[in-house]
């Protein structure tokens, strides 16, 4: 299997602070991946580094065989790497239609196109309603689509933010605590959306719930201080001493 | 070559009393306030009428200019401006234009539209020799009131617990409110005061700087750059902008009078380019 | 999942275009507007000028649409773009490229150029940052035009504007006829197009980068050239405006790049709202009819009575009013049977 994303020796420095210390980081194709660590371990940071909202200090972020540590958020979404945020960042005015449209439509290069009414030609014609539906079934906001954004449940509202990641068609998925704050009742949607998505995206799974993180992944990293602590597969990870020792206080996962 | 210097700095400092009121509110408020010129125009007005009907002497008027600026600021703090606090920029734009059009319509309809001249005192109109550099005591005296106005500014910022609680309000008015710490008063009281500086500085610079009721339009540029430049985090920030800024200017009107003008737009747009954040705004 | 039979696919898909087309097709409004618009041309030649003076304001305030509707930026100095515009037509018919819309062309292609340089210094730093900059551009076209005197007649304006006839066809006439129509045909044209560019994808993406540019770049939107794109776009618009202006007055004074200038046109566009294109029109039409009605009552004090306007309309909350304005028409509406759709107030 061949490594669909990697960082090589990344790091960044904040003044005095080291948040991310010389990570080198895999990250396979098809991979179920979670990254785990205690608050303040560097997660969200690493994550802005790989998608290129935080410029590192030193180190390189490899998407596919490509260094695209000089490129910009966007053009490394174009290159197939999408993410989700920790805190719903959607598009409150706009209907989960129209954001959706949009994201598919700027992955076929629509974007540039200020002559077509979006979504024209008809259903069939240049695929961007059939593929909106396509995904929004999958995520089951098919209900809601016609809705404004700001008024719709805050279980959906968090199905529609990975849904946005997923309309770019990415290769790579990062995916920060999908499920933070979602309440009880709408957290098994979410779960089973996250379980359903297909192999040939990988995905990378920022999380606090063990639940989620043991159940879901093959492969676990560890960061701790930026740094990675150990990574390896979920029982290792499990049984591992240092890793208890980090959460310590927290329940025993086994 | 040194005159100029000295009447940059003069300038200058002129154009820091003029505009420090708005940067501490822009950095208190977060209010874009472009009326801020009408509180200096109010101040130079005051000071024409108090010596032409009344006969005033002019610097006893500099006093009475500064504290008719000062409520004019705070009356109309309390009655208008404290609705559009957390008010989007493009509201708070909207608004402080609308009021520049009316006080420079007012103003043009009581006082009439022609350029106002106040006759300095004879004292002041006289010049000295000083090591080869002919410098105009009324420029000196300018230089000295302003000079003595940063200390006092700073020191009130530093030292006193006024200082301390405005401090904390713009850092975080959240926060300060939490704390404890009164923000509606010290918003008022600071808008007043900033308001009263700039009518000071209106009297005290409008032999310098002309005044007429279009000043809040003319000057509405200058006082924006100061605050851009030199960013709303501090007094030193705005006080180097506004000498770099004033020199400039003085400079480029003296050495090439037909781009005179265009001295502070060329230093607008090298500040935006070096630095977009202004030059001495701490990084947030 | 949800209780009741899951829709099929493409059930779903069809009824998902039709709220596209539906977004994207004319409302019986529009249509009510336009042919109003065009009946008060054909049946008012007496108001020809008028009706020039509110075709060109209403160009002007589109284009102010464009970036502050739907790029979020505000401007302070718009009018230099159409002080641009409006130089560069005048000065073309004194030196033999006297086919207005040539000139036209021009005039927008200068302007969209001055836009197109003048976006990255828009775009870097905050808003406060972006009022010095508009107002900086504008205030230093204003020095520039000033100066050269020689070429642009100063303080005095470019006099002897001498346009040839529209297509070739149509001379420009003392009465304002051609004048009017000429505008108000650009008019017609231009919002036509920029209609499309709003329902394009391009213009669902300047939506979303208004609603949220983060995460507008996290789907791969590239923000700033967007941005680039719709303020060059704007600045073309403006210019087209201020060389109408020349073109239909014969003259070119320095107050097209007046302060006064951008403040009233960001005022046009406030009255009639922001974000759905009509606002400028609409925002036009009223700003002229109250100019008509205030010169008979106080014609010095103009300018008092604009101020205030704005100081009220901000303190009344200009968006309640507008959505007062909007639940008002539908109610209206309902009561005919007509059916208005939305209007589009960003939706």
């Amino acid at each position: 299997m061949s490594a669909v994303l990697e960082t090589v020796a990344l790091a960044k420095r904040f003044g005095g602070l080291l948040a991310t210390d010389h990570v080198s980081f895999t990250l396979e194709e098809g991979a179920r991946h979670a990254l785990i660590g205690p608050n303040g371990a560097g997660k969200t940071t690493f994550v802005n580094l790989l998608t290129g909202v935080l410029t590192p200090s030193e180190g390189r972020v490899l998407l596919g065989a490509e260094d695209v540590t000089s490129l910009r958020p966007d053009q490394r979404v174009r290159r197939g790497l999408a993410r989700t945020f920790q805190i719903n960042q959607l598009f409150p005015e706009m209907k989960p239609l129209e954001a959706l449209a949009l994201a598919v439509s700027e992955r076929q290069g629509g974007g540039n196109e200020w002559w077509r009414r979006i979504g024209a030609g008809g259903s069939g014609g240049d695929g961007v309603v059939a593929e909106v539906a396509r995904i929004a079934s999958r995520f089951g906001l098919t209900d809601v689509l016609d809705r404004r954004t700001a008024s719709l449940a805050y279980g959906k509202q968090r199905l529609l933010e990975i849904a946005l990641a997923f309309a770019c068609k990415p290769r790579v998925l990062l995916l920060d605590e999908p499920a933070a704050g979602v309440p009880q009742a709408e957290r098994a949607e979410l779960i089973s959306a996250v379980a359903a998505l297909p192999r040939e995206v990988a995905v990378l799974l920022i999380e606090h719930d063990m639940d989620l993180v043991f159940a879901y992944a093959d492969r676990i990293s560890v960061l701790v201080d930026g740094a990675l602590l150990t990574q390896g597969p979920p029982d290792e990870i499990a049984k591992d001493a240092r890793v208890r020792a980090v959460y310590l206080g927290e329940a025993q996962h086994g | 070559m040194l005159t100029i210097l000295f009447d940059g700095v003069a300038y200058g400092m002129l154009l820091f009393v003029l505009a420090c009121g708005l940067a501490v509110t822009l950095g208190l408020m977060n209010f874009v306030n472009l009326a801020h010129g009408v509180f200096a125009m109010a101040g130079g007005y005051v000071t024409v009428i108090l010596m032409e009907r009344l006969g005033v002497p002019f610097l006893a008027t500099l006093p009475l200019a500064f504290l008719a600026a000062a409520l004019l600021g705070l009356v109309l703090e309390r009655l208008l401006y404290r609705h559009l606090y957390g008010r989007s920029h493009l509201d708070q734009v909207l608004f402080s234009i609308g009021l520049v059009f009316m006080a420079v319509s007012a103003t043009d309809y009581f006082m009439g539209s022609e350029q106002r001249i106040i006759k300095l005192p004879v004292f002041l109109q006289s010049r000295v020799e000083w090591a080869g550099v002919s410098i105009g005591i009324y420029r000196s005296l300018i230089i000295v009131i302003c000079g003595v106005l940063v200390v006092a500014l700073q020191a009130v910022l530093t030292r006193t617990r006024f200082g301390a609680r405005l401090r904390a309000a713009v850092d975080d008015a959240r926060v300060a409110r939490g704390l404890g710490i009164d923000v509606t008063t010290i918003f008022a009281v600071t808008f007043a005061i900033g308001s009263g500086l700039a009518g000071l500085g209106g009297a005290l610079g409008a032999e310098i700087l002309g005044l007429d009721p279009n000043f809040p339009l003319k000057f509405m540029i200058y006082f924006l750059i100061v605050v851009t430049v030199g960013g709303t985090s501090s007094i030193t920030g705005p006080f180097l902008a506004s000498l770099i800024l004033g020199i400039a200017d003085v400079a480029g009107k003296y050495y090439v009078p037909a781009f005179g003008a265009f001295v502070i737009y060329s230093v607008m747009i090298l500040v935006l380019i070096l630095r977009p954040q202004g030059l001495f705004a701490r990084p947030r | 999942m949800m209780a009741g039979a899951m829709p099929e696919p493409a059930a779903v898909e069809t009824s998902l275009a039709r709220v596209f087309a539906r977004r994207a097709s004319w409302r019986l409004s529009e249509i009510v507007f336009w042919i109003g618009a065009f009946l008060i041309l054909l049946v008012w030649p007496s108001r020809s000028l008028l009706i020039n003076e509110i075709a060109i304001l209403a160009l002007f305030a589109l284009s102010l649409d464009l970036i502050l509707g739907y790029a979020g930026i505000v401007s302070l100095g718009h009018a230099a773009f159409f002080g641009t515009g409006a130089y560069v037509a005048g000065l073309l018919t004194k030196h033999g490229l006297s086919d207005p819309t040539l000139g036209l062309a021009i005039a927008a292609a200068s302007a969209a150029a001055l836009g197109f340089a003048t976006s990255f210094l828009v775009l870097r730093g905050a808003d406060l940052t972006r009022l010095m900059v508009t107002l900086g551009v504008a205030l230093m076209l204003f020095e520039i035009a000033n100066q050269a005197a020689a070429l642009t007649g100063g303080a005095d304006g470019l006099q002897g504007v001498a346009p040839g006839p529209v297509l070739g066809l149509f001379a420009f006439d003392i009465f304002g006829r051609t004048a009017s129509v000429y505008s108000f045909a650009v008019l017609i044209l231009m919002f036509l197009v920029a209609r499309r560019i709003t329902n394009s994808p391009f213009g669902l993406s300047l939506r979303s980068i208004r609603d949220n540019p983060l995460r507008a770049a996290a789907i791969g939107i590239p923000v700033a050239r967007r941005l680039v794109a719709v303020y060059s776009i704007g600045a073309a618009y403006a210019g087209v405006a201020g060389a109408l202006l020349a073109q239909t007055t014969q003259f070119v004074s320095l107050d097209v790049f007046d302060f006064a200038r951008s403040a009233d046109v960001l005022l046009v566009l406030i009255i009639g709202g922001t974000g759905y294109l009509y606002g400028g029109l609409l925002g036009a039409v009223a700003f002229k009819a109250m100019q008509d009605g205030f010169a008979t009552i106080t014609p010095q004090h103009w300018q008092f009575w604009i101020g205030f306007v704005l100081v009220a309309l901000v303190l009344a909350r200009r968006d309640r009013l507008a959505r007062l304005g909007h639940q008002g028409m539908s109610f209206v509406a309902t009561r005919l049977g007509i059916d208005l759709g939305k209007m589009g107030t960003g939706s």
